[in-house]
């Protein structure tokens, strides 16, 4: 690690926002050096509780949001947020509206809010995200919440990586909970259904335990459904407590978790390797030339990428 | 410097039927930069606190109070004070021509008139987002 780097984390840790949001700058966008940092970082993560907030675009997840880190500051807890919005697929640029509802949340001591943008990157939100997270955690935060928007699947993978995930949905969206993506309504632990000022709340509680109903055994545990008008606080204090409790059950050491590291893990290994190929091909025009030799019929994909991974496969044939 | 550039558009004092900022936030959007849009009524200090959490590029502020050089000169020292000076101020808005100058000596990077094209802001943030990035940033 250089000194810029050295620098910035020497300051983050003795608690400079600037140094902390300028971190995550650097490895949010894979500056050289930045596995170095997380290496360096990641004995001091482990501590924060990383809460997923997902649902339907417009269900009111960043004005919940700001209330429960409102909630969880008035408990004397620290706070981190991290507010995911799409890239443009055509210019690469974002619009990242979310703190518009965040704005007497975002200044209070304690809280820390940062936009991100998904970037693109298959599955790489995924990973970047996490790694903000971690960073957040290490800077002391007690707890991480995530926003994201409930209809991608790396919005699911973001989610997948926290310690408690609530799905919210609202009345009024004419198919109720069909709205919610399959595969996000199987990992929520706590459904909220906010805007309950609005006609047919009731209406999408009773269809939410009916799908539960549906869905799983009976020994399982089910999630808890709550009611909650965000842009009044209503029902925001009992969520939280709620929310509180059941992470004190859910125990770091289980199968989720092992799960949760593995896939890690496996993310990062695919990432590393086919990152050193690419580059690899960028600075030898390989992979200009492979495409040509496809296109004029010398050779086949299938090929090729035996070809460029066989030194990784050499290796493991060895051992 | 392949890092994306990232610029706070926020709209200070009340709301006017002035549609600049959002113009310059979808615009700079579509020319591939990250925009954090924070709206309307967030006070200078919220505004600081935010580009630094952000860590933005640029900041630009949009006023049709009449109050902009009292309001740009809080987001400035306000920036100075808290380790954020080398972030770009842009000011848009209801701005007198004889306030321009002014506004260039507190250090503003560019006024955004009604006739500036869209590029040539990118232009501007990109080439202070370079020097930002090689020079001052720790
Ligand atoms: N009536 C009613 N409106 C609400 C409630 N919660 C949020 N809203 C409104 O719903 C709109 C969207 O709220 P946001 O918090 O921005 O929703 P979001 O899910 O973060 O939106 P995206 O990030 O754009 O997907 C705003 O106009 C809120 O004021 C609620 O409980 N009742
Ligand atoms: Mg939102």
């Amino acid at each position: 690690m250089d000194s810029k780097w050295r620098q910035l984390m020497t300051d983050m840790k003795s608690g400079s926002v600037p140094a902390l949001s300028r971190l995550i700058t650097r490895v949010e966008s894979r500056e050289p050096g930045w596995m170095e940092a997380m290496q360096e970082i990641f004995p001091d993560t482990g501590k924060a509780r990383l809460i997923g907030i997902t649902g339907s675009p417009g269900a009111g997840k960043s004005t919940l949001t700001s209330q429960v880190a409102c909630i969880l500051v008035e408990q004397g807890f620290t706070v981190g947020i991290i507010a995911v919005d799409p890239s443009s697929p055509f210019s690469g640029g974002a619009l990242l509206g979310d703190r518009i509802r965040m704005r007497d949340v975002s200044c209070l001591e304690g809280v820390f809010v940062r936009s991100m943008a998904t970037r693109g990157a298959l599955g790489g939100l995924n990973q970047s995200a996490r790694d903000v997270a971690k960073i957040m955690d290490a800077f002391g935060k007690d707890f991480v919440l995530i926003e994201t928007v409930g209809v991608g699947q790396d919005e699911i993978e973001v989610v997948k990586t926290v310690d408690l995930v609530l799905v919210i949905c609202v009345p009024g969206q004419g198919d109720g909970i069909q709205a919610i993506k399959a595969g996000v309504l199987e990992i929520a632990n706590i459904f909220v259904v906010n805007k309950a000022d609005r006609e047919g709340a009731d209406q999408v509680v009773l269809d939410i335990e009916t799908m539960l109903e549906l869905g799983s055994d009976s020994d399982a545990l089910k999630p808890l459904i709550i009611k909650t008008i965000a842009t009044r606080g209503e029902g925001i204090s009992f969520l939280v407590d709620q929310t509180l409790d059941l992470l004190k059950t859910l125990d770091r050491k289980d199968a989720w978790q092992k799960n949760r590291i593995q896939e890690e893990l496996i993310g990062l290994v695919e990432k590393e390797i086919v990152g050193l190929i690419k580059k690899h091909w960028n600075e030898t025009g390989g992979l200009d030339r492979a495409v040509n030799q496809i296109l004029d019929g010398e050779s086949d994909p299938y090929s090729i990428a035996q070809k460029v991974t066989a030194p990784v496969a050499g290796f493991f044939k060895q051992k | 410097m392949d890092r994306t550039i990232r610029v706070l558009v926020s709209k200070v004092g009340l709301d006017g039927h002035d549609r600049g900022a959002k113009v310059i936030a979808y615009g700079l959007r579509d020319i591939g930069f990250e925009v954090i849009f924070l709206g309307i009524g967030h006070t200078p200090e919220q505004i600081v606190i935010t580009a630094l959490q952000e860590d933005v590029d640029a900041v630009g502020l949009f006023v049709l109070s009449g109050a902009h050089l009292p309001l740009t000169k809080r987001v400035i020292e306000g920036l100075k004070e808290k380790g954020g000076e080398d972030i770009a101020i842009l000011v848009g808005g209801a701005i007198p021509d004889e306030d321009k100058t002014q506004l260039k000596e507190m250090g503003v990077l560019e006024v955004l008139t009604s006739g500036i094209r869209i590029d040539q802001v990118a232009q501007l943030i990109n080439d202070h987002a370079f020097t930002r990035a090689s020079h001052k940033r720790v």
